[in-house]
């Protein structure tokens, strides 16, 4: 290949467009193990399909549901239902947010010595692998039925988000504003404030909307394992095989959702 | 402090009445969010919650040591972990490509009718867990691999589609006008113009997606959906702890392979 060669003797007459993978092997190599994988893969489903055509009935009594929610006949339950939600968001987004400050502060590399950094590191990466359900169903298991331990789960969940990605704002302030607070001789919590705080407010504004957002989400997720919310009434719906009314506390989750997404949205735009 | 004189104002951060201003705004928030958590914890029962400690000891001593030969019943659901998240992944792209060009506004057939539903249909996608997709498609279609992999599916498509269609409309139009200027039909526009330039960004976000599907496919069978979870919900079930524990362990292992891959393949596409 070092050897010169001619344009001509090398490029084809006709263009092509460049391969996606640039090395032809694993390009091949990738196709037959994909391939391989989707036959193995799809050969190895075990799939009732006697039931799911059984199903296919339900499915449309669903549908069905969908366009003639039944809001009425479990009304008591839905208000409760979407009352322990709503308030589980913002109580575990507010403690969630006030609790990753610190976090955040000790798992930025410029502000935290290495054993701080370590520690809140390793805590941050705990909340972020565990997930939400497998949390609430052991804080479910330690503290109860009920709302107070979909709070505690959320409140976890949200420190580990918000310390993750504050603490990579704060690595990446500018270090001159910290230099100049330093030599004027202020305190560890002057430097916090004036050259830290107001450097990543808006963004820190702007992750709690988001987390609120997602908190209300999850909100209605944990519900299943026993965390309170509106969730359990879904379940509670399913089980009863009725219908109508799960899907009258779906349309009301899309809604809620879609009205936090745009007023979130909205406020973000307005306040960065 | 005291010797400084009287004419030279102390320098504050904000004007006094920006300062009102904001202590208005913590003494409302501070007064809602206790005020909720009222609300939550009515029917709250200090007595499970003061318990907590001793509880989380009892638990705790019941799961250790892990149960390791447990480690053998698992390969299968493992198995069916992987296939309902990749098989979810694909089908849910596969489902979610039109749409996200139908909800671009560069590449949509018609902006009044097709751009507003497909819009919908990704809102709608997305505002639902795939655990709650899974516990509607438990019901109708029984439980098992199929409803884990097309509640995975259904959730992604609202995931692959809003940040499809947000990549279409900012690709660069100039490309588009070229390959419209040698006389190429709207389909070979489409394959010449515009998938070159967001392919990447779908490699990207497929393999994002996967990597929130083998999470989210651990815990599917909580609701009967197949998969590991399966096997966590009978060992809840029969408070078989040491069970859990090993349960947990081949989940953060996937989660932790998956997380490496997907670093991985990211690191090359970008």
């Amino acid at each position: 290949m070092t050897s010169v060669v001619t344009a001509a003797a090398v490029l084809p007459r006709q263009w092509r467009r460049p391969p996606f993978i640039a090395n032809s092997r694993v390009r091949w190599a990738l196709y037959v193990g994909a391939a391989l994988y989707l036959v193995v893969g799809i050969g190895s489903l075990e799939v009732n399909w006697a039931r799911a055509i059984q199903g296919l009935e339900r499915g449309w009594v669903f549908v069905l549901g969908f366009l003639n929610p039944n809001f009425t006949s479990r009304w008591d339950e839905i208000v409760i239902g979407f009352q322990e939600s709503l308030t589980m968001t913002v109580t575990s987004t507010a403690l969630g947010v006030a609790l990753s400050i610190p976090v955040a502060v000790g798992a930025a590399r410029n502000l935290a010595p290495t054993w701080v950094y370590l520690l809140c590191r390793s805590f941050i990466a705990l909340s972020r692998t565990l997930n939400e359900i497998i949390v609430a169903i052991f804080l479910v298991a330690m503290f109860g039925f009920g709302p107070f331990a979909g709070f505690l789960t959320l409140t976890f969940a949200t420190i580990g988000f918000m310390a993750k990605l504050m603490a990579e704002d704060i690595e990446e302030i500018e270090a001159s504003q910290l230099e100049a607070l330093r030599a004027t001789g202020a305190g560890y919590l002057q430097v916090l404030d004036f050259a830290v705080l107001s450097q990543v407010m808006p963004r820190l504004v702007g992750l709690s909307l988001y987390r609120l957002d997602i908190n209300f989400r999850e909100s209605a997720v944990i519900g299943i394992v026993g965390a309170g919310g509106i969730g359990a009434t879904l379940n509670t719906a399913m089980d009863r095989y009725e219908f109508d009314t799960a899907a009258a506390i779906i349309l009301v989750i899309i809604a809620i959702v879609m009205v936090a997404e745009y007023t979130s949205g909205w406020l973000r735009k307005h306040i960065q | 402090m005291n010797s400084k004189t009287p004419s030279v104002p102390v320098w504050r951060k904000r004007t006094s009445r920006n300062e009102l201003m904001l202590f208005a705004v913590w003494v409302v928030t501070l007064a809602f969010v206790s005020w909720t958590f009222q609300v939550m914890t009515n029917d709250t029962i200090w007595a499970f919650v003061s318990d907590a400690p001793k509880q989380m000891q009892d638990i705790g001593s019941r799961m250790m040591p892990p149960a390791w030969s447990f480690v053998h019943e698992l390969w299968w659901p493992l198995w069916e972990t992987i296939n309902i998240a990749t098989l979810g992944t694909l089908l849910g792209l596969v489902m979610a490509v039109p749409v996200a060009f139908m909800a671009a506004r560069n590449t949509t057939p018609s902006t009044t009718l097709v751009r507003p539903l497909a819009l919908l249909l990704i809102v709608g996608s997305r505002s639902i867990n795939s655990l709650i997709w899974a516990l509607l498609l438990v019901a109708i279609l029984g439980p098992g691999v199929l409803a884990g992999i097309l509640a995975i599916a259904l959730r992604s498509i609202g995931f692959i589609g809003k940040l499809l269609y947000e990549a279409i409309e900012e690709i660069d139009a100039a490309q588009v006008e070229a390959i419209e200027a040698t006389g190429a039909s709207s389909a070979q526009t489409m394959a010449w113009g515009v998938v070159p330039q967001v392919a990447p960004t779908l490699a990207g976000i497929s393999v994002f997606r996967w990597d929130i599907n083998i999470r989210e496919s651990t815990v599917l069978g909580l609701v009967g959906a197949g998969g590991l979870g399966v096997k966590l919900e009978s060992a809840l079930n029969t408070l078989a702890w040491p069970k859990v524990t090993m349960l947990l362990l081949v989940i953060l292992a996937t989660v932790a392979v998956s997380e490496w891959v997907t670093a991985k393949v990211r690191e090359r596409l970008i």
